[in-house]
């Protein structure tokens, strides 16, 4: 399969791979996928909380180039963002800017959804209310 | 300079021989004749050549000339064998025994077999990719015909107790058959000593040309004949019509002399070779070989690589040609059947790497694909929040994984 040059650069020069520190309260941490289905992504927030503004992301990825890239570029655009700005990010946008094909848009629903699940960790260490259920993809 | 990439994908094809192109050169231009043509000098040149082939590829499995049947390649050889086997032994029975780790060519083949109301048999084999002798005894029946079981398997280089086989089907009076693809030109290959009745092969896995294979079909003790699947002229003994591809059975033939006298020096050289790039690529903390070690084609070997994605692997390993046990160009995945079969977990079976060297392969293109696998397995670890958990003693299998 031919990958665009982005998704070859994310996957070759991936931004934030790491781990932070996931008992810290304004750390949020998702991980979704399944190793049978070839695909778990994990992603992680660190929330400022007087801003309510991402200032860290993190992730670690099993999956293809096209999962790894996701993710890198899900972090990328996670930081500095708020909260409530990174829920706004849809997988479509994901897709458009590493020109995914067809067979790797799930691969985007993963990264969409690891968000999703890093902001409601951090939510709910928080005491606030778990998000409703994000959109269903599956 | 080392040229990139590097193929090492050689149990797919393997590159032409020029000493064997050179051999078909003058068949492709000057000597154009129809075999079949009688009459004239041009098709006794064409038939001569054919006839030499014949020869030489007799001399490396050890048969009659005679007992050569031309074919496209290996999969036609399969179809022929097994449906041609069906079909002329219908009044003896209808019940054939094969394994789950066969070729599809043979897979396929038996499942239309089963559409056509006979009995197929797919025995199980071991983690090593091993038939059981005792299942296999135990599946005779007096309505067993055909036993056919692949010599050495293409995606692990597990080679099946042949021998032992063959007297088991003939002691229950059925035929054996076996798909040398991956075997003949690589290991001796003796259809007498080794009681083979019926054996497809293909000149491209050892330095022939694509497009032409062959089935060998006994004709003593006893002698065995298969119901032609295409109708025509009548060539090859009247077992398969179509007019010969003689550069390509030139080529064929070539290329099975070079094997015989190459075949030791081959050998020696390339298990060196596979041994050293298995044994460096085991420094890999959680890395296996799949299939058996001690039975095995000299020149394969395929490795899995725990807690790294086939795919993110393959495109890591971008310099080498090699094969995944993984087969994901669609959303859903499928891995290997033939690592499935062994008893491998998805996972791992999507993880693995098959490495298979050939003729032209050099120490300096091993040594480049030892650090570039490594380099590609250890960083996409890095990258891998499974690895990440199996490190800490996280057990992965206690974890309620998010279905996506």
């Amino acid at each position: 399969m031919a990958y665009s040059d982005k998704v070859i650069d994310h996957y070759s020069n991936p931004r934030n791979v790491g781990t932070l520190d996931k008992s810290k309260k304004n750390v949020g941490t998702g991980l979704v996928g399944a190793p049978e289905c070839g695909d778990v992504m994990r992603l992680q927030i660190e929330v400022d909380e007087a801003t309510n503004t991402i200032t860290d992301a993190k992730f670690k990825t099993f999956g293809c180039g096209s999962a790894i890239a996701s993710s890198s570029l899900a972090t990328e655009w996670l930081k500095g963002k708020t909260v409530d700005e990174a829920l706004s990010i849809d997988n479509m946008e994901i897709v458009e800017e590493l020109a995914l094909p067809p067979v790797k848009i799930h691969c985007s629903v993963l990264a969409e959804d690891a968000i999703k699940s890093a902001i409601n960790d951090y939510r709910v260490k928080n005491g606030l209310p778990a998000l409703e259920e994000a959109k269903s993809h599956h | 300079m080392l040229k990139l990439p590097i193929y090492l994908d050689n149990n797919a094809t393997t590159p032409l021989d020029p000493r064997v192109l050179e051999a078909m050169m003058p068949y492709l231009t000057e000597v154009f004749g129809n075999a079949a043509s009688r009459n004239h000098p041009f098709g006794w040149a064409a038939e001569e050549a054919v006839d030499y082939a014949r020869e030489q590829i007799g001399q490396l499995i050890s048969c009659d000339p005679k007992e050569i049947i031309f074919t496209s390649g290996a999969t036609e050889s399969d179809n022929l064998g097994i449906k041609g086997v069906f079909e002329m032994y219908s009044q003896k029975g209808n019940h054939i025994i094969t394994a789950t780790t066969e070729h599809k060519a043979v897979l396929d083949t038996c499942k239309h077999i089963e559409k056509l109301g006979g009995k197929v048999t797919y025995l199980p084999v071991n983690r090593e990719g091993l038939i059981s002798l005792t299942d296999l005894e135990a599946a005779m029946t007096p309505q067993t015909i055909l036993v056919t079981i692949m010599y050495g398997n293409n995606e692990t280089g597990t080679i099946q107790p042949i021998r032992e086989i063959a007297a088991i089907a003939h002691k229950h009076g059925a035929l054996f058959m076996t798909d040398g693809t991956q075997a003949v030109g690589k290991i001796p290959v003796d259809v007498q000593a080794d009681g083979i009745d019926i054996m497809a092969f293909t000149a491209h896995k050892m330095y022939g040309p694509k497009g032409v294979g062959a089935l060998y079909v006994r004709r003593k003790n006893p002698r065995v004949k298969v119901t032609a699947q295409m109708d025509g002229g009548g060539h090859e003994r009247g077992m398969r019509s179509g007019t010969l591809n003689v550069p390509g059975i030139v080529g064929l033939g070539k290329a099975c002399e070079l094997a015989r006298l190459e075949m030791a020096t081959d050998t020696e050289r390339l298990s060196k070779m596979r041994d050293r790039l298995e044994s460096s690529l085991l420094e890999l903390e959680e890395s296996y070989v799949n299939g058996s070690r001690e039975h095995r084609l000299p020149h394969v070997t395929n490795i899995s690589f725990t807690y790294v994605e086939g795919e993110g692997l393959m495109m890591g390993v971008k310099d080498l040609a090699v094969s995944s046990g993984s087969a994901c160009t669609s959303a859903s995945l499928e891995p290997s059947y033939v690592l499935k079969a062994l008893g491998l977990s998805d996972d791992l079976a999507h993880s693995s790497l098959r490495f298979g060297l050939s003729r032209f392969t050099t120490d300096e293109q091993i040594n480049y694909a030892i650090n570039h696998v490594k380099e590609a397995v250890t960083k996409l670890r890095e990258m891998s929040p499974l690895w990440e958990m199996f490190k800490e003693g996280v057990d992965l299998s206690k974890i309620e994984w998010a279905e996506h």
